[in-house]
């Protein structure tokens, strides 16, 4: 049990004043961060990086991660007590939530989801604690043709497994590493994508596609419903805690389902969003109460906090063992790492394992931490909410605006963050998925190194994608999820066929994150 | 696909297919340039392997290619699924906050971000939320000030202060 041991050391690394004061700041930002419009894990986490610079990387991360938790804490105080998802991975919260706490219950739904979530995220730390070492150790025998094939698949699943259009999805993936292209290019030292501009050398950095995208876009999201506040008042006391608890061992079913979901959409980028849609539609069909799900039912709040927590907890594990983020905000902490000077990927296990464990130790305690400061300081933060949106919209937008200029001290940021929020809002709108996007311009660089790598390698033949049983299979795997809608399409029509039904195939709305 | 009605619940607004294909256009040229840059810089093989331009070649091709497909499929569709993109009401609420929010970026550019942020939060208090401008310039004040000594102060992260610089009797 060398997974143990090294754990342990972790938990003393954590367990210092200093970083113990770190954490807590982190899950009160985070849960700010989470009850707040427009703020949320990915761009919150965005906008502090640049403050954590002069910090050790341990203490960082821990601050970081923190302020991650609380975020995915604090998503679901707005849904329950306001109907408004502080958080996209939260919108499936709202369903049965807000009808429990319009029938008085709000404490119930709160301290149930919450609950949840902390079971989610708990097993989740669990997988990471003992699956993350060995993910790095088989992976240390990679060479450029097998992390080509595993950023093949992190970007081949987005497409085989997202709900929207394939070509949307495609396109804004692409339209990422488009942008990742731009600026010196690392090889040849040539110029690439910056027409003259002597400012675009650099490239775009991720950070503010992340702040206009998320905050900006999400801004004006909002205002496009005119938002007006108005929810339920929470009380939630000692009582109310213990009879929702007594009531929770009943739902374990629901709960490991939903963990599972969760902890595989984590580690497959599917992200917090869709893997809590998915739990609650599955719980929905399969849960003895499922016609009374929508009405106030406890397990509808159970399902969709169990998986988004397990999901965006284990998004961590293939950042910290293959240096690939399964998730937005994990791929910012992964800008964090490259920032603090640490290389990411499976070597960071044997190189600096203070950090990496000191991390996952503070998964343990964040989460921890996070449950109590949630159960004990929701009206604090609801009354946050009352604060009418002319001032928390401005305010917001000068914070992003900060976030923005200070990764580089450039100006020119602050115009491509309006921009990116533009982008970000039309998108939106038209269902072009942001997390491809995103996770394209952070990986951009290095996909495109590990593919020419694998180039020289070969001298130019892509069968080296297929050079042994390894590399193959992955290979192999993207492509099937890369033409799964065509496939699925093609399996729909056969079957149509043979019925002789031409119903189309009704699609949900997509939303990733 | 039976829509040839057009939903009558439906609200004034600018239609789904326009921004649609707009936007397919706008990634279509994007690609289109993105492809021909690359094939500049060269997109194939030299001496010493695989040109600047080999891997965003491919990458603008396909831009290309996807966003036609999606172009294509707006423009089938135009104006028979009677979908809004935006209501010309929510359009007026989102430019509400997207116009001031491009004076504050123009304003950064001019007095900095302590002075833009300032002025920016007062007028949009006073502008959005009808607020009395002493509340709101006092508000705006309060939120900037802890920034300052967040940023300058103890984390050291000097921020922008403008072309002009009107905190320059501050020292910062």
């Amino acid at each position: 049990m060398a997974e143990l041991s090294s754990l342990f050391h972790g938990f003393a690394v954590v367990l210092s004043p200093f970083n113990l004061m770190l954490m807590m700041i982190g899950i009160v930002l985070g849960v700010l961060i989470g009850v707040l419009p427009g703020l949320g894990g990915a761009n919150g986490v965005a906008i502090l990086l640049p403050l954590t610079f002069s910090m050790p990387p341990t203490s960082a991360i821990i601050l970081l991660s923190c302020i991650y938790w609380g975020a995915l804490f604090g998503g679901a105080i707005t849904s329950v007590l306001f109907n408004i998802p502080g958080e996209p991975w939260s919108v499936a919260t709202t369903f049965d939530g807000y009808p429990m706490a319009q029938q008085g219950r709000a404490g119930e739904a709160l301290t149930a989801s919450f609950t949840s979530s902390f079971v989610g995220a708990f097993f989740a730390v669990l997988m990471i604690t003992f699956l993350a070492p060995l993910v790095a150790k088989f992976a240390l025998k990679f060479g450029p043709p097998e992390f080509f094939a595993v950023y093949l698949l992190t970007f081949c699943s987005f497409v085989g497994m997202g709900k929207g259009s394939p070509m949307k999805i495609l396109a804004s993936m692409m339209l990422g590493f488009a942008l990742a292209a731009v600026g010196m290019d690392t090889v040849t030292g040539q110029l690439r994508l910056t027409f003259g501009m002597h400012d675009l050398m650099r490239g775009f950095d991720f950070l503010i596609a992340v702040i206009g995208l998320f905050g900006i876009g999400e801004i004006l999201l909002s205002m496009e419903e005119g938002l007006k506040f108005s929810g339920s008042t929470a009380r939630i006391n000692t009582r109310i805690v213990i009879e929702t608890w007594k009531k929770l061992p009943k739902y374990w079913l629901t709960s490991i389902r939903s963990t599972l979901i969760g902890c595989w959409m984590g580690i497959t980028p599917g992200g917090a969003t869709p893997a809590s849609f998915m739990s609650y539609g599955i719980a929905k069909k399969m849960s003895p109460n499922g016609e009374r799900f929508g009405k106030g039912e406890i397990e509808g709040v159970i399902a969709p906090e169990t998986a988004a927590h397990a999901a965006g907890t284990s998004a961590l594990l293939p950042m910290l063992a293959l240096g690939i983020p399964g998730s937005p905000t994990a791929a910012v902490l992964l800008g964090g790492l490259l920032i603090w000077g640490l290389q990411p990927g499976p070597l960071l296990f044997v190189e600096k394992p203070d950090f990496v464990w000191g991390l996952i130790a503070s998964m343990y305690l964040g989460n921890i931490a996070g449950l109590i400061v949630v159960l004990t300081s929701v009206p604090l933060f609801a009354s946050i909410l009352r604060v009418p949106f002319a001032i928390i919209a401005p305010v917001i937008i000068a914070i992003c605006a900060i976030g923005a200029y200070t990764v580089h001290n450039a100006m020119l940021d602050v115009w491509f963050m309006l921009g990116f929020g533009v982008i970000g809002y039309v998108f939106k709108k038209l269902d072009y998925p942001l997390a491809p996007l995103v996770l394209a311009v952070v990986l951009g660089d290095r996909a495109e190194d590990s593919f020419r790598q694998s180039m020289l390698l070969s001298q130019g033949t892509l069968t080296i994608l297929w050079s042994n049983w390894l590399v193959g299979s992955i290979t192999s795997l993207a492509l099937l999820l890369l033409l799964w809608p065509l496939i699925a399409r093609l399996l729909q029509w056969l079957k149509n066929m043979a019925g002789g039904s031409s119903t189309a195939p009704a699609r949900g709305t997509p939303e990733h994150r | 696909m039976n829509s040839e009605t057009i939903d009558p619940g439906s609200e004034h607004g600018i239609q789904n297919w326009v921004i649609e294909t707009i936007v397919a256009i706008g990634l279509f040229v994007l690609g289109a340039v993105v492809a021909y840059n690359s094939w500049l810089l060269g997109a194939g093989w030299r001496d010493d392997g695989p040109g600047a331009g080999y891997f965003p070649f491919y990458i603008g091709l396909l831009i290309c290619v996807s966003s036609a497909l999606v172009g294509f499929g707006a423009i089938r569709r135009a104006g028979r699924d009677g979908k809004v993109f935006v209501t010309y009401e929510q359009l007026r609420r989102v430019l509400t906050v997207l116009l001031p929010t491009l004076g504050f970026v123009i304003g950064v550019q001019l007095v900095g971000i302590y002075v833009g942020s300032i002025l920016f939060i007062a007028v949009f208090m006073v502008w959005v939320g009808k607020y009395h401008w002493a509340k709101s310039l006092g508000i705006a004040f309060a939120v900037m000030a802890v920034a300052f000594l967040m940023f300058e102060m103890w984390f050291k992260v000097p921020l922008f202060k403008g072309a002009f610089n009107p905190l320059r009797f501050l020292g910062y």
